[in-house]
C-alpha cells in the first residue's frame, strides 16, 4: 500500500472551486485526507508552494505516448480512432483501452464509420460496450451529410458524444494552408477559413435535429466560434475544444515552410486566433486538448505540402495552457478546469477532483518555473512541435496515477 | 538598339553587390542586387551572339542540374549557360513521383552533396522544396522553379528583356495575365518588377487569381481589356492543361474568348506594348499565333535568349566565393 503526503501545496480543485494552500494524503490509490498531518511511514513530498491539481484529462490524443503524458501531467486521455488499424471494432477498442495502464488511462473514441471511410456507420453500440467513451469522425469530417445525419441519430440513441473534425471536405481537398496573403505569397495550396464554419454549421444543425451530443474537436476560426456561441445560447448540446497552436500561433508561423507548423486544421489568421482567445475567456470553448500527434522525422523533413500534418503536444499542453493565466485572460482555476473537469464532463468520465475518496490521479506543477521548449529534447515518441525554442512557464514536478508518484 | 554598358549602376561604398550564398527567390533581394545581376547578364548577351562562345571561368567546377519536374527549355538553358562558362554540367532528371516512392528528397540532396558539386540548380514541383535542399548541402543552390513559389531566373530574364527593349523598368505598367494562382513566374515577377519601380497588374479570372493577391503589391483586374489598358508590357502566363476543362475555367474556348491575347485585345495596351510569354505557349488558349509571332511586338524568342545570359550571370556570381574571386572570398 502506497502512502504519500504532499505538503505545502496550493490545492487547485475545479470540482469544489478550491484554490488555497493545503496538503493532501494518498492512501491505497485514493485521496485519504486533506490538510491533515502526514501519517507515519508516508513518503512526504514538500511542494514548496507548487500547485496540486487533479491529473489532466487530454480530450484529444492521436497516440498513447506514456512518456509525454507523464511529462505533461496527463493521467487520462481520449484516444482518437485514427490508429493503425482504425478503432472501428469492439476488440480494437478493448485493446486500446488497456494500452496505457497503469500509468495513463486511455478512453478510446470509436471510429464513427468503418475504417473511417466516411460512408458506413461502424458498430458504435458494441464499441461503447467495449469501453468507447464516444464516437469520432477522426482526422477528417464526414463529407456525406446523409451519413452524418444518420450517425448522429444513431449515436444519440446510445447517448454517445460525437466528436467531429470540422473542415468542409471538398473545400479543403489538397489544401495545406489557410487561404490568404501568406498562402498566396508562399505558393501553398489553401482552403478558405470558412471551410470550418461551413462544416460547423452543418453539424450543429444536424445535432439540433437529432438531439445528439456534438463535440467539435477543434474550433479555430472567428466564424466557427461565433456559430458555436450562438448554438449554445439556443440550447444545442454542443461542446468544443482547441489545441495550444491555435491559441498561440497564427499562419505566419509557417514562414520558411516550417513543416512543424503544418497542422490540421491549418494555422489561421491573427484575427481568428484572437477570436479563439475570446472564446476561451467567455466559455464558448470548453476544453483545451493536446492534439498529441507526434510524427516521425521522415514525415516532416519534406517539402511543406508533402509533410504530414500534426504535432507533439502532450508534454507541452499544461505550460502552453498556463499562458492564459499569465496573460491575465483566465484564473488558474478555470484553466485547470478546461484541462480536467470539462473534458471529463464532455465524455462522461468520473469528475477529476481532490475530494477525499477520489482516485489519486494528480499533477503537481510549478506554474512559474521557466523552461524552453526544445523539439530535440521533448519526451515521448517524437518532438515535432511548432513551439520549438519558445520560452514557457509552468513545469510538471510530479504526476500521480492511481496513487503511484512518477517524476517526469 | 544598343545594349547598356555593364556595371552602369554604381554601388554605395562598402556594399557588397550580391551577399547571398544561394539564389532561392527574388524575395529577399535588394533592388541594387537585382540590378547587379541584370548588369552582369548584359555582358553575356553580346558574348552569346559572337561565333566563339567559350569562357573558362567555371572550368573544373561541377554543376548539377537536378530537375524533379519535367522541363526541356529551362534545363537546356541552364545546361548551355554552364557549358559556355566551362563548367562540367551534369543533368539529373527525376519524376517527382518516383522520388516519393523511394528515396526522400533529402536523401537525394545528401547523395548529390556527397558528389561534391560546386553548384546545384534545382527544379521541384513543391513550393519550398528548393530551400529545403539548400539547407542541407554545402554548395550554392539556384532555384530553377519551386512549385508555385518562385522562379527567380525567369523574372530576371523578363526584366532584362524589358529593360533592353524599353530602356528602363521604373514607371512602366506591366500586365501579367492568366493563371496567376499557380504561377511561380508571376510571383517572382511581382516581386522583382515591384522592387524596381514598375506598376504591376494581375489580370485573370477570379478562380485563377489567388486570395488577397492585391497584398502582393499588384493591381488586380478580372477583365482583360481593363487590365491591358495603357500597358507597356503584356506578359502572358501558361495555362496548364489539367486546369482548363472545368476545374478553374469552363473550357479553353471560353478562356481564349475572354482572356486570350489577340491583336484586337492588345490594342487596349500602348501602341508599342511588348508581348511576353515564359513558354511553352499554348497557342489558341492564352495567346493567338498572330500576336505571338509578331516580330514587332513579341519578345518571346528574345526572352529565351536573355535566359541564357541571365543564367550565365547567376552561375558566375554564385560561384565567385568558391573560385576565390577578389572581393568575394
Amino acid at each position: 500500500m502506497t502512502r504519500l503526503a504532499i505538503v505545502n501545496a496550493r490545492l487547485v480543485d475545479p470540482a469544489s472551486g478550491r484554490d488555497s494552500p493545503g496538503s493532501l494524503i494518498v492512501e491505497d490509490r485514493a485521496i485519504a485526507a486533506l490538510d491533515a498531518p502526514p501519517p507515519d511511514g508516508a513518503e512526504v513530498i514538500d511542494a514548496r508552494g507548487a500547485v496540486l491539481a487533479p491529473g489532466l484529462v487530454d480530450a484529444m490524443a492521436f497516440r498513447t505516448d506514456k512518456a509525454a503524458c507523464l511529462a505533461g501531467g496527463i493521467t487520462r486521455l481520449l484516444l482518437m480512432p485514427d490508429q493503425s488499424p482504425p478503432l472501428d471494432d469492439p476488440a480494437l477498442v478493448e485493446r486500446a483501452e488497456r494500452l496505457g495502464k497503469p500509468d495513463v488511462w486511455v478512453h478510446p473514441l470509436a471510429a464513427a464509420t468503418v475504417g473511417l471511410n466516411g460512408s458506413e456507420i461502424a458498430e458504435i453500440g458494441l464499441m461503447k460496450a467495449a469501453g468507447a467513451a464516444g464516437v469520432a469522425t477522426g482526422r477528417r469530417a464526414i463529407a456525406d451529410s446523409g451519413v452524418m445525419y444518420r450517425l448522429l441519430q444513431y449515436a444519440a440513441g446510445f447517448e454517445l458524444p460525437v466528436v467531429t473534425h470540422c473542415e468542409d471536405v471538398s473545400l479543403t481537398k489538397g489544401a495545406v494552408a489557410t487561404e490568404g496573403e501568406y498562402a498566396t505569397r508562399w505558393g501553398l495550396s489553401a482552403a478558405p477559413a470558412f471551410a470550418e464554419a461551413l462544416a460547423i454549421a452543418r453539424d450543429l444543425r444536424l445535432a439540433e435535429a437529432t438531439g445528439a451530443r456534438l463535440h467539435i474537436a477543434q474550433v479555430t476560426t472567428a466564424e466557427g466560434v461565433a456559430l458555436v456561441r450562438a448554438a449554445k445560447a439556443r440550447g444545442v448540446a454542443v461542446t468544443c475544444g482547441v489545441t495550444p497552436p491555435h491559441m498561440l500561433l497564427n499562419e505566419s508561423a509557417v514562414g520558411g515552410y516550417r513543416t512543424f507548423a503544418r497542422l490540421s486544421p491549418p494555422l489561421r489568421a491573427e484575427s481568428d486566433r484572437q477570436a479563439v482567445l475570446d472564446a476561451l475567456a467567455d466559455g464558448t470553448i470548453d476544453v483545451i486538448a493536446s492534439g498529441h500527434d507526434p510524427r516521425a522525422q521522415d514525415a516532416k523533413r519534406l517539402p511543406f505540402a508533402d509533410a504530414e500534418p500534426g504535432a507533439a503536444g502532450a508534454a507541452t499542453l499544461l505550460a502552453l495552457a498556463l499562458s492564459l493565466v499569465r496573460d491575465g485572460r483566465l484564473p488558474l482555476l478555470d484553466v485547470v478546469a478546461m484541462l480536467t473537469t470539462a473534458p471529463a464532463r464532455v465524455f462522461g468520465l468520473p469528475t477529476p477532483s481532490l475530494a477525499v475518496g477520489a482516485p489519486a490521479d494528480l499533477v503537481l506543477f510549478d506554474p512559474n518555473a521557466p523552461w524552453r521548449i526544445d523539439s530535440d529534447r521533448l519526451p515521448g515518441r517524437a518532438g515535432n512541435t511548432p513551439f520549438d525554442g519558445l520560452p514557457v512557464e509552468g513545469r510538471v514536478l510530479l504526476t500521480v496515477k492511481g496513487g503511484e508518484a512518477m517524476r517526469p | 538598339m544598343t545594349a547598356p554598358a555593364p556595371g552602369r549602376h554604381s554601388l554605395p561604398p562598402g556594399v557588397h553587390p550580391f551577399p547571398h550564398r544561394h539564389l532561392l527567390g527574388i524575395e529577399g533581394l535588394l533592388p541594387h542586387e537585382i540590378l547587379y545581376l541584370l548588369d552582369e547578364a548584359e555582358r553575356w548577351v553580346d558574348f552569346n551572339r559572337a561565333p566563339a562562345k567559350a569562357d573558362d571561368r567555371l572550368r573544373g567546377l561541377t554543376q548539377i542540374n537536378a530537375f524533379f519536374e519535367n522541363s526541356t527549355r529551362t534545363l537546356l538553358s541552364f545546361e548551355i549557360a554552364g557549358k559556355r562558362l566551362g563548367a562540367d554540367v551534369v543533368n539529373m532528371t527525376v519524376g517527382a513521383s518516383s522520388v516519393k516512392k523511394g528515396e526522400t528528397l533529402l536523401d537525394t540532396a545528401l547523395t548529390l552533396n556527397s558528389m561534391h558539386p560546386d553548384l546545384i540548380v534545382i527544379r521541384h514541383d513543391a513550393s519550398g522544396a528548393v530551400q529545403l535542399i539548400a539547407e542541407k548541402v554545402d554548395c550554392p543552390v539556384l532555384n530553377a522553379g519551386d512549385g508555385r513559389h518562385e522562379h527567380p531566373t525567369q523574372a530576371l530574364l523578363d526584366a532584362l528583356t524589358i529593360r533592353r527593349r524599353k530602356g528602363r523598368l521604373a514607371g512602366l505598367t506591366v500586365a501579367i495575365c492568366g493563371d496567376v494562382l499557380h504561377s511561380r513566374v508571376a510571383r517572382s515577377n511581382f516581386q522583382l518588377l515591384g522592387s524596381l519601380g514598375a506598376k504591376v497588374r494581375a489580370v485573370a479570372p477570379p478562380t485563377l487569381l489567388g486570395a488577397q493577391v492585391d497584398r502582393l503589391g499588384v493591381e488586380v483586374f478580372t477583365d482583360m481589356e481593363a487590365g491591358l489598358d495603357g500597358a507597356d508590357v503584356v506578359m502572358m502566363l501558361r495555362l496548364q492543361r489539367e486546369r482548363m476543362a472545368g476545374a478553374y475555367v469552363p473550357s479553353t474556348r471560353e478562356y481564349f474568348h475572354f482572356f486570350g491575347l489577340t491583336a484586337q485585345r492588345l490594342a487596349a495596351a500602348k501602341p508599342d506594348a511588348l508581348v511576353m510569354h515564359p513558354g511553352p505557349m499554348n497557342r489558341g488558349v492564352e495567346i493567338d499565333s498572330a500576336v505571338a509571332d509578331d516580330i514587332g511586338r513579341s519578345a518571346i524568342t528574345e526572352q529565351v535568349e536573355m535566359g541564357v545570359a541571365v543564367r550565365m550571370a547567376c552561375l558566375d556570381v554564385l560561384t565567385r566565393t568558391r573560385r576565390g574571386v577578389e572581393g568575394w572570398a
